[in-house]
């Protein structure tokens, strides 16, 4: 079944349920599949084809929403892309998946048309003006998500795409430095979802508050499994207001809150006691280990509701997870593979490993994505074959051990990927960037260990004897063409830079 | 002026990383404008702190106060006796 029955389904079973709550809004299932209809109607007479590929550049809102189903029921491809995402990698992402279509922020019209001439795939742009009556367009090219919410009919298109078709790109940093887009199909989404929802024991009754972006796996399936279950999705720009937050879980009722490690960090400096969490069921994490002393104070801080330690990475979704009643045995374990998958621990002749042996993770089912757009040689080093014709295993690049019971913990990555906030940073990608500042002969990128952060990025810079390059300006020229998380927290010059015998900068001596 | 122009100064140095004043109104919101991220908002509460010497508590770290420079500044005289709160506005503090 395609990604987008999910939506149908819960608007057949609960037509007047809350959908999503967010923006001010609670929309119903059927309002929510309505407007995704009319979305779907507007881009299939606006000539997309099946399996044309529509990006969407705009923050956690009603409208990506509406896109994200709109394009699926269009029998389109989508992908989200982080709204902090500079124009040169947008046109990047876009050229690199040869986007027909994006939609944007009404504010960003001039940036959207300016990228006509960068992106030659690219036929329309959809401006989404919610509560800007005022944004005019003179391009037929360029139209406006409000109007097509009114000129196009709320009926359900008849929806072309099976299960093998890709329902969705996810862009990640890879080692290389360049994005790269994780191809996706229905059928891997939906057993994903399935999977997860199953060990979270969703039900329709759930309530689930995403501050993560929709441009994470991690914040996108949290909408795609509300909308499999039938229950309500909380959606917030972000947690930079943490008591907001708090407070929305006390209005909403909420009963899922999925976190990330900064987030928890955040959550432990408040006083939770003058909040009223009581309706929270569950929480979860990933994206990187929680410290096990946090684990213990979440545990205190909420000892009503269910803390999930889990392990993924966009090339699977999810890999693992560990059952609550096993956190007090093992608080250091991500636990085992997620139902309906295998994993095991592999040395680097194949070999696989027995307890407390490091080798690398390897992963087996049906949540096996299908590679990365366009990079058959970045693939063919992730994806290998399998036991069956057409079965592909998931290296995973991180190093793992099992204790004796087959649980599983993160022992380090095999390459210099930061986690910093839970996202991957290339220090490639922001090492470019640094060389392209004047008077900069080399640049190095390593993750320092932080407590709120993870991992904080700090750079290390060799100039030349004239320059005036100041940390401040080093920092703008970052924050100007890198995602936020990207952005450095700590800038060091040095006159030189620790090499090893053949010349290459030896990270390991930085840290 | 001045708890604008010492929170406006903060903002463009530290989370702007520039001594442009034209790069920052005092009404622009800070979240959707993509300034200010919740460890960018962390790090305001600290500066707001140390400069003019109140606890900020954490219910009070929320968008009506913490949204813009103005709100911002609004918020810190209203913490500092500078003004009484106008009947009938919604502070949150």
């Amino acid at each position: 079944m395609p990604v987008n029955d999910f939506l149908c389904d819960s608007a057949r079973r609960f037509p007047d349920k809350v959908a999503l709550v967010c923006d001010g809004q609670h929309l119903t299932y059927t309002q929510i599949e309505q407007q995704a209809n009319r979305v779907a109607n507007a881009l299939i007479a606006m000539g997309v084809q099946r399996g044309d590929r529509l990006a969407i550049w705009l923050p956690n809102s009603v409208e990506t929403v509406t896109a994200i189903f709109g394009i699926l029921k269009a029998g389109c491809t989508f992908t989200v892309i982080n709204p902090t995402t500079k124009l040169s990698k947008l046109a990047y992402i876009l050229n690199n998946c040869s986007a027909k279509g994006i939609f944007v922020p009404a504010k960003a019209a001039s940036q959207a048309t300016a990228l006509f001439g960068d992106v030659q795939s690219l036929r329309f742009a959809v401006l989404c003006d919610a509560g800007s009556a005022s944004v005019a367009t003179t391009r037929p090219d360029v139209v406006l998500l409000s109007h097509l919410l009114q000129a196009y009919p709320a009926e359900c298109p008849p929806c072309p795409s099976i299960d093998i078709d890709l329902a969705c790109l996810i862009y990640t940093s890879g080692s290389t430095g360049e994005p790269k887009g994780v191809m996706c199909t229905h059928a891997n989404v939906v057993f994903a979802a399935s999977s997860i929802a199953q060990y979270l024991q969703n039900t329709p009754d759930d309530i689930v508050i995403d501050v993560l972006p929709l441009s994470f796996d991690y914040g996108l399936y949290q909408l795609i499994m509300v909308f499999q279950f039938g229950g309500t999705l909380v959606l917030e720009k972000s947690f930079a207001y943490p008591a907001a937050v708090l407070r929305r879980i006390k209005q909403e009722r909420v009963t899922g809150f999925p976190g990330v490690p900064t987030l928890f960090a955040i959550l432990l400096q408040m006083d939770l006691a003058r909040f009223d969490l009581s309706s929270l069921r569950y929480l979860t994490n990933t994206a990187a280990a929680l410290p096990v002393e946090h684990i213990q104070r979440i545990r205190e801080a909420f000892p009503w509701a269910r803390l999930y330690s889990m392990y993924g990475l966009t090339e699977c979704k999810r890999a693992l997870y560990l059952p609550p009643e096993e956190l007090d045995r093992r608080p250091g374990s991500v636990g085992i593979a997620i139902p309906g998958t295998e994993v095991w621990v592999e040395d680097e002749s194949g070999n696989r490993l027995g307890p407390d042996q490091v080798g690398e993770l390897v992963i087996r089912g049906s949540h096996v994505m299908q590679g990365y757009l366009g990079d058959p040689e970045q693939t063919a080093r992730r994806y290998r074959p399998g036991r069956y014709p057409a079965e592909r295993l998931l290296y995973t690049g991180d190093l793992f051990r099992t204790d004796s019971g087959g649980f599983l913990y993160f022992v380090a990555r095999k390459d210099d990927i930061i986690k910093s906030r839970g996202e991957k940073v290339a220090p490639k990608e922001v090492e470019a960037v640094l060389y392209q500042l004047p008077g900069v002969i080399e640049a190095a990128v390593i993750g320092v260990p932080d407590d709120l952060l993870g991992q904080a990025i700090k750079a290390f810079l060799v100039c030349g004897s004239d320059a005036t390059l100041t940390a401040q300006d080093a920092l703008r020229y970052c924050a100007q063409h890198l995602e936020d998380f990207m952005v450095p927290k700590y800038v060091e010059f040095c006159d030189d830079l620790p090499k090893t015998p053949s010349g290459k900068i030896q990270k390991s001596a930085l840290r | 002026m001045q708890v604008e122009s010492s929170i406006r100064h903060y903002i463009l140095e530290n989370l702007l990383f520039t001594d442009d004043e034209t790069r920052l109104a005092n009404s622009v919101s800070l979240l959707e404008e993509g300034i200010i991220d919740s460890t960018g908002v962390l790090e305001l509460v600290m500066f707001v702190e140390e400069t003019f010497g109140f606890t900020v508590e954490d219910e009070e770290i929320v968008p009506e106060n913490f949204d813009s420079v103005e709100r911002l500044a609004h918020y810190v005289r209203s913490k500092t006796g500078e003004v009484t709160p106008n009947a009938g506005e919604r502070l949150f503090v």
